[in-house]
């Protein structure tokens, strides 16, 4: 019985986590907020190197191999970081290659996700989150037609897998004919999400029932980007405390302020278990595994919401501004809770799971 | 993370399984809060004999004399659990007093007090608050003066549970009174039949009296009775708090209580329909559930620290806090679901659970405030897990 990460893990997180600093620094960050024109393409490369893109992608193809627990760790590093990085799709498209895809799919599409030279999205939103705005796609005779929304990295993605109305996946190539893409602009200005159109799209239909293991990983990989996020909300409160003084004394002193920063922290820490069990469980195919993606889903949902507003007003006047930049924390939360989601929804799946609800 | 159980872990536990399927003609409770009767007494030297309770507590003192593994610990909770046998005797001589003795006691207080505790010969009570020192402790004011070869003790305690069904008490008085304030605690063992104790119950919000004041006029001990020697109480008195913090908060008991809230919402109706029907009822349900599940994997991530001598850090930290918050929280979901009848407590046609949810959320509110109140957990969540500074003092006027 073992209820931790591996040394190797911790140091591979750790890693990363200092290689974001510089990779993704906040000047950089701010830079890349700043400029739609920017893809962000130093931050992707450089994190080739560490060989994120094909983090789940097994060796044969030229990946690491690695299972989704390396992924959440990963994804915790790129919130701490609020880096400007689409990883979800580069987690999602692979599993679903793996687990649909042919041969020769797997041999055209895997090796160049592997080495990141080809960026991959997920176009699955509508049957996860519900269909507005007259969204969703339909699939006849090999081609798509209808609209996806809120797709990240759905702009630059040289490959994307879409899931129609009926559940099912598909594989379009990024420069297919009538395939159209707009910029959907959200809070979070480090990732970026857009709307595709389909217009009669030639598309790869995958095999199998993927789209619950891929909402399982997206939920527990999403729920890891807020963990990671409200970590460093809590770290910022906890410095920005112990340095700002009034009446004589650091804020961070005072019980009323202190309280918060505990308040956050408690609320927190449960919520690294789970995102770490709920991985684990996806892993092994235990059979909890989807309650528990959902629920941690849900749970960083509500605990982000929390700490991105009470790290705010710790902060003060000087937490609302943007010279302080502690927004793109703020906002990459507010993301993370409603993609794919909001607890509500995931709450109502997960009560269908058990029986609970009609 | 690999959370299979070895070979040797998975025979253990078929081990604890067949005692327990063998032994249920013995099933005994001895309720925390009466003196425990023979039946229980006799399922209290059965467990010690297999090493189901008092597992690591030494031979020669009445225990069973194990290594401490809290694998095993935790297979043993959970089988007891599963089950539905209960765990022996539980009570504050078992849970706090034992262990401090073991670490700090004398070898003559070891051999008087430890076995016939164990064995629910002899029952404790803690004399540890005062009106007047609450979360600050160390305030307290009960004084023991000095006379011949004997202390004599005269002041109050309060929130003493099992007071008057105990034989004994461990006690903080101050002995020192001009010693700085942790420095001049003493830490004493007396009969609660000693002259001059009086024991009146404390009715809570619950109804029942779960605790007590306890009234020292004159009571004289003799000075053999400290631990560990005068003026060191403060430090004997941290060594069993940090006992208690340990029990309260236990995730696999939040979990069975989750599980009968969900069973409660499948089953009571209101307008014919479920109440787990309603959407609003329904989501509150869900939303606890995210909260028992984290709590439960915390708990196995702080039990893989502790496995490994590590501190458990904030996880271990927070526990007190969420857990008794959260307990309270599915409380107040069922009563709130069962709506009207939720507020029904005396016995009736109409009465659900012999009120015990309604009863659960009143004593849990006392778990909230009781063994370092929700916001001296905050302090201590800010200051230990954070780093953040200590409250200044006030300068003495």
């Amino acid at each position: 019985m073992d209820f931790s990460i591996t040394a190797d893990q911790k140091l591979m997180q750790e890693t990363l986590v200092r290689a974001l600093g510089e990779i993704s620094s906040l000047d950089r960050v701010r830079a890349y907020a700043g400029d739609r024109g920017d893809a962000g393409a130093d931050v992707w490369n450089a994190l080739k190197d560490f060989g994120l893109p094909g983090l789940l992608i097994p060796e044969e193809h030229g990946g690491l191999g690695l299972k989704l627990l390396d992924a959440v760790l990963a994804a915790e590093a790129l919130g701490r970081a609020v880096a400007p990085v689409p990883f979800l799709g580069a987690c999602l498209a692979p599993l679903a290659l793996i687990g649909g895809g042919s041969q020769d799919q797997q041999r055209t599409w895997l090796p160049g996700l592997a080495a990141g030279d080809i960026r991959a999205a997920v176009a699955i939103s509508e049957p996860i989150a519900g269909t507005r705005d007259g969204a969703g796609v339909k699939a006849e005779a090999g081609k798509l037609t209808g609209k996806a929304l809120f797709v990240e990295g759905g702009l630059e993605a040289d490959l994307i897998v879409v899931a129609d109305t009926g559940g099912r996946l598909h594989l379009v190539r990024g420069d297919a004919a009538g395939l159209s893409r707009e910029l959907m602009v959200s809070i979070d200005q480090t990732r970026r999400l857009a709307e595709l159109g389909f217009d009669g799209v030639a598309a790869e239909p995958l095999s199998g029932d993927l789209l619950p293991r891929l909402r399982d990983a997206a939920w527990a990989l999403l729920a890891a980007d807020a963990l990671g996020a409200c970590d460093v909300m809590i770290e910022k409160a906890v410095a920005y405390a112990q340095e700002r003084k009034q009446f004589g004394r650091v804020i961070g002193s005072f019980q009323a302020v202190k309280h918060m920063c505990a308040e956050m922290a408690a609320e927190v820490e449960p919520a690294r278990s789970l995102v770490w069990y709920a991985a684990y469980a996806f892993d092994e195919g235990l059979d909890d595994a989807s309650l528990c993606c959902a629920h941690a889903k849900a749970y960083l949902g509500e605990a982000g919401r929390f700490v991105a507003r009470t790290s705010t007003e710790v902060h003060g006047g000087m937490g609302i501004t943007d010279l302080l930049g502690l927004h793109f924390w703020f906002k990459r939360i507010g993301l993370d809770r409603q993609l794919l989601g909001g607890p509500e929804r995931v709450r109502d799946w997960a009560a269908r799971l058990q029986g609970l609800a009609a | 993370m690999d959370l299979r159980l070895t070979p040797e872990m998975e025979a253990f536990r078929d081990e604890v399984r067949g005692f327990l399927e063998a032994h249920r003609d013995h099933y005994a409770t001895g309720a925390a809060a009466d003196r425990p009767r023979e039946a229980a007494l006799a399922w209290q030297r059965l467990l010690i004999e297999h090493g189901y309770a008092a597992r690591t507590i030494p031979k020669e003192y009445g225990g069973y004399g194990a290594q401490p593994d809290i694998l095993k610990t935790r297979i043993i909770a959970e089988e007891f659990t599963r089950a539905g046998a209960p765990r022996g005797l539980a009570n504050q001589g078992i849970s706090m007093l034992v262990p401090t003795l073991l670490e700090v006691g004398s070898e003559e207080q070891k051999q008087a007090w430890i076995s016939k505790t164990l064995r629910g010969e002899v029952v404790w009570c803690q004399g540890y608050s005062e009106p007047g020192a609450g979360s600050d402790l160390a305030s307290l004011q009960t004084k023991a003066v000095e006379d011949g070869d004997d202390f004599v003790i005269s002041g109050q305690k309060i929130w003493t549970s099992t007071a008057a069904q105990a034989d004994m008490i461990f006690c903080l008085v101050r002995t020192e009174p001009d010693a700085p304030k942790h420095d001049g605690i003493s830490y004493l063992l007396f009969s609660m039949k000693t002259p001059g104790i009086e024991v009146r119950p404390l009715k809570t919000m619950t109804g029942s009296a779960e605790f007590n004041e306890v009234f020292f006029t004159d009571v004289r001990v003799p000075k053999s009775s400290v631990v560990l020697g005068r003026g060191k109480g403060w430090f004997v008195a941290n060594a069993t708090l940090k006992h208690e913090r340990g029990m309260l908060g236990d995730p696999n008991a939040t979990e069975a209580r989750l599980h009968s809230l969900i069973e409660l919402m499948k089953t009571e109706t209101v307008d014919g329909r479920p109440l787990i029907a309603d959407p609003v009822f329904r989501d509150r349900a869900m939303a606890l559930q995210s909260k028992v599940l984290a709590m439960k994997f915390n708990g196995l991530r702080g039990l893989t620290a502790s496995m490994r001598g590590e501190p458990a850090g904030m996880a271990g930290l927070v526990v007190k806090l969420q857990g008794c918050e959260l307990n309270h929280q599915i409380a107040a979901l069922a009563i709130d679901a069962l709506g009207e009848l939720g507020v029904l407590y005396e016995d009736g046609p109409h009465l659900r659970a012999k009120g015990s949810w309604q009863w659960n959320y009143m004593f849990d509110l006392g778990l909230i405030i009781g063994g370092g109140t929700a916001q001296i957990q905050k302090n201590i969540i800010s200051e230990r897990g954070l780093g953040m500074p200590r409250e200044p003092k006030l300068a003495k006027a």
